[in-house]
C-alpha cells in the first residue's frame, strides 16, 4: 500500500512539475538571462546591466512605467468603490431569485471577449458615437464631441473590463456575513457608517484583497484597452514591451521591460498582502 | 444596511437606482455592439440607415457578411482548434493537480501550491514573451547543434496553445480542486471495502462525482482561451485566432461586419454558459 501511494504521488507530480518548470519557471529564467545581455556584435553577446540602464536613463520609459502603475492603482480603487455597493446589494439586500438573477447578469458581459467590450466603448465614445450624438440632440453640445483617445476613456475601459473580478469575490465574502452580526452592530448603537467600517469591511477584507490583486494585475498587463481607447500621448507600459519585441525586434530591452513589469506587479501584490495580513493561498486558492 | 433594519425611503430608493445604473453601465457597450450589426451602413455609428441582415448573410461587396468572409471563418476555426487543445490539456493536468494537492501530503507541498498559483499574478504579456524567448532559444539551440528546424517552437499555433495552457491550467486546477475538497472520502472507502481496487474506486466513485467540475473547467478554459488576447498576441504566427484577426481589422477601421461577428460571439458564449449552468445544476 505504501509503495502504491508513492507511485501515485510520482505519477501525479510528473505532469505538475513538467508544466511548472517548462512553461513557467524556465521561461522566466530565460527572460531574465536575455534581459541581462547586450549585443556587442553580430551574434555576440555580453552580460551587462545595459538594458536596465537604458530604462533608467530614458525619461519616456520611466514616465510610462510610473504612469501605468499609478493609473492601474487608481483604476483598482475606482473599481472597488463602484463595485462594492453593488456586490453588497446582491449579497445582502437582494433575496432568492432576484439575487441569483442579478448575480448572473453581472457575469454575462464577461463571457464575451475583451475586444468586443472595448469595441462597444469605441462606438459609444467616439466623435460620431452615441454619446456625442445624444449630447448634441439634447443641446448640451453644439458640435461632435470626441471622448475617445484620452486617459478618461482608458479609465472607463479598465474599470469596465475588470468589474467582474472585483464583484464576484466581494459577493462571495459578503454572503458569508450573517445578518445577525450586522443587526447586533446596530443594536449596540452603531450608526450605518460605523457598522460599515467596523463590521462589514473587515469581514469583506479577503474578498477586497483578492479582487484588488486580480484587477490590478489585469490593468497593469492590459494591452488592448490602452491601445484602442487611449490617444497617442497615453502610452501604456505593455505597448513598450510589444514594440520592442515585435516592431523593433530588440528582445534584450523588451525582456528587461517585461521583467520590470513583473517586479512591479509582484512588489505591489506582495505589499497589498502584507498590509492586510492576507496570504496568496488564502485569497486566491 | 440590511432589509430587516428600516431605512429612510429616500436612501433605499437611491441605492436601488445606483444598482440599476450600474447594470445599464454593464449592458450599454454590448447593446450598441449588437444593435449596429444590423445597421445598413459602412460604419458602425450613427446615423441609423435602416435594418439589414447583410452583415451576416451578405455575399457581395461592399457588404460581405460574417458567414461569407473567408478570413473570419478561418480565424474562428483556428480559435476553436486552439481552445479545444488548451481546454483538453488543462482539464487533464488540472485534474491531476487537484488530486496531487488534495490527496497527498509531502514535503514542500505548500511552496509548490504557491507556485501553482503564480500564473494568476503574472501579467499575460510577460508569460507570452517569456515563452517566446525560451522556445526560440531552444529552437536556435537545436538548429545550431543538430541542424534540426523545429517549426513548432517558432511563433505559431503550437506556441499559442502552450502559452494559454500555462495559465489556464491553474484555473482548471482551482475549479476541480474546489469540488474534490467537498468530496466525502468515506464513499471511496466504502468502495474499497466492497472489494474494489484503488483505481476502480476512483474511476467509478470519485470521477463521476467530479464530472460537473471537469466539464465546468473545460468550458471555462474554452472561453478563456477563445477570448485570450495578451498572451496570444506575443506568440501568434501567420494564422491568427479570432481575437487577433478582429484586432487587426479594428485597427484599420471598423465596419458593421465586426459587430456581426461580435454578436455571434456573444450568442456562442451565452450558449456555452447555459450548457455549463445546466451541468452544474445536475451535479
Amino acid at each position: 500500500m505504501h509503495r502504491e501511494a508513492k507511485l501515485g504521488l510520482i505519477l501525479l507530480l510528473t505532469p505538475f512539475l513538467l508544466w511548472l518548470s517548462l512553461l513557467i519557471v524556465i521561461p522566466h529564467i530565460d527572460l531574465l538571462l536575455v534581459s541581462l545581455r547586450e549585443r556587442v556584435g553580430v551574434g555576440q553577446y555580453e552580460i551587462s546591466l545595459g538594458n536596465y540602464l537604458t530604462f533608467f536613463t530614458e525619461p519616456l520609459y520611466i514616465v510610462t512605467f510610473l504612469r501605468t502603475a499609478v493609473m492601474s492603482i487608481f483604476a483598482t480603487i475606482l473599481t472597488l468603490l463602484i463595485g462594492f455597493p453593488v456586490a453588497y446589494y446582491i449579497a445582502k439586500m437582494a433575496k432568492g431569485r432576484t439575487q441569483s438573477a442579478l448575480f448572473l447578469l453581472c457575469l454575462v458581459p464577461f463571457w464575451v471577449s475583451e475586444l468586443v467590450r472595448t469595441f462597444g466603448w469605441m462606438i459609444l465614445l467616439r466623435e460620431t458615437g452615441i454619446i456625442s450624438n445624444l449630447l448634441q440632440s439634447v443641446g448640451l453640445a453644439s458640435g461632435p464631441v470626441e471622448m475617445l483617445y484620452n486617459d478618461a476613456a482608458i479609465m472607463v475601459g479598465l474599470v469596465y473590463t475588470s468589474m467582474l473580478f472585483m464583484v464576484v469575490p466581494l459577493i462571495t465574502t459578503l454572503e458569508s456575513l450573517s445578518d445577525e452580526v450586522v443587526e447586533a452592530g446596530y443594536d449596540l448603537g452603531g450608526s450605518g457608517f460605523s457598522v460599515l467600517r467596523e463590521i462589514i469591511i473587515p469581514h469583506a477584507m479577503p474578498g477586497i484583497v483578492s479582487g484588488s490583486i486580480v484587477v490590478f494585475m489585469l490593468c497593469l498587463g492590459n494591452y488592448l484597452t490602452p491601445t484602442m481607447l487611449g490617444g497617442k500621448e497615453s502610452l501604456w507600459f505593455t505597448e513598450l514591451i510589444y514594440s520592442q519585441f515585435i516592431v523593433r525586434f530588440n528582445w534584450e530591452l523588451g525582456a528587461a521591460f517585461g521583467f520590470l513589469l513583473l517586479i512591479l506587479s509582484s512588489v505591489i501584490v506582495w505589499g497589498m498582502l502584507r498590509l492586510t495580513g492576507q496570504s496568496l493561498e488564502k485569497t486566491m486558492g | 444596511m440590511i432589509p430587516t433594519i428600516p431605512q429612510p425611503r429616500l436612501v433605499t430608493t437611491a441605492y436601488k437606482a445606483y444598482v440599476a445604473l450600474f447594470f445599464v453601465f454593464l449592458a450599454l457597450p454590448l447593446i450598441v455592439v449588437a444593435a449596429f450589426a444590423f445597421n445598413d451602413s459602412q460604419f458602425p455609428s450613427l446615423p441609423w440607415e435602416g435594418f439589414t441582415w447583410n452583415w451576416f448573410f451578405g455575399s457581395e461587396r461592399p457588404m460581405i457578411g460574417a458567414f461569407h468572409e473567408r478570413s473570419i471563418l478561418r480565424a474562428i476555426g483556428t480559435s476553436v482548434f486552439v481552445a479545444f487543445c488548451v481546454s483538453a490539456l488543462s482539464m487533464v493536468v488540472g485534474l491531476s493537480n487537484a488530486f496531487l494537492f488534495n490527496r497527498y501530503k509531502f514535503r514542500g507541498q505548500s511552496i509548490l501550491y504557491v507556485f501553482m498559483l503564480l500564473p494568476l499574478v503574472i501579467p499575460g504579456i510577460v508569460l507570452g514573451i517569456s515563452i517566446l524567448v525560451s522556445s526560440s532559444r531552444l529552437a536556435n539551440g537545436l538548429w545550431d547543434g543538430f541542424q534540426w528546424d523545429v517549426e513548432a517552437l517558432r511563433p505559431g499555433l503550437w506556441l499559442v496553445i502552450l502559452g494559454q495552457f500555462s495559465f489556464i491550467t491553474t484555473i482548471a486546477t482551482l475549479v476541480i480542486g474546489a469540488r474534490l475538497q467537498k468530496f466525502d472520502k468515506t464513499l471511496e472507502e466504502a468502495a474499497l471495502n466492497l472489494g474494489a481496487g484503488r483505481l476502480t474506486a476512483i474511476r467509478t466513485v470519485t470521477l463521476p462525482y467530479l464530472a460537473p467540475a471537469m466539464i465546468g473547467a473545460f468550458v471555462v478554459a474554452f472561453l478563456m482561451s477563445f477570448e485570450n488576447f495578451n498572451t496570444t498576441l506575443m506568440l501568434v504566427g501567420s494564422d491568427a485566432p479570432l481575437t487577433i484577426a478582429m484586432f487587426d481589422r479594428l485597427k484599420e477601421g471598423s465596419t458593421p461586419l465586426l459587430n456581426a461577428v461580435s454578436l455571434l460571439l456573444m450568442l456562442g458564449s451565452s450558449l456555452l454558459a447555459l450548457v455549463m449552468i445546466a451541468f452544474q445544476k445536475k451535479g
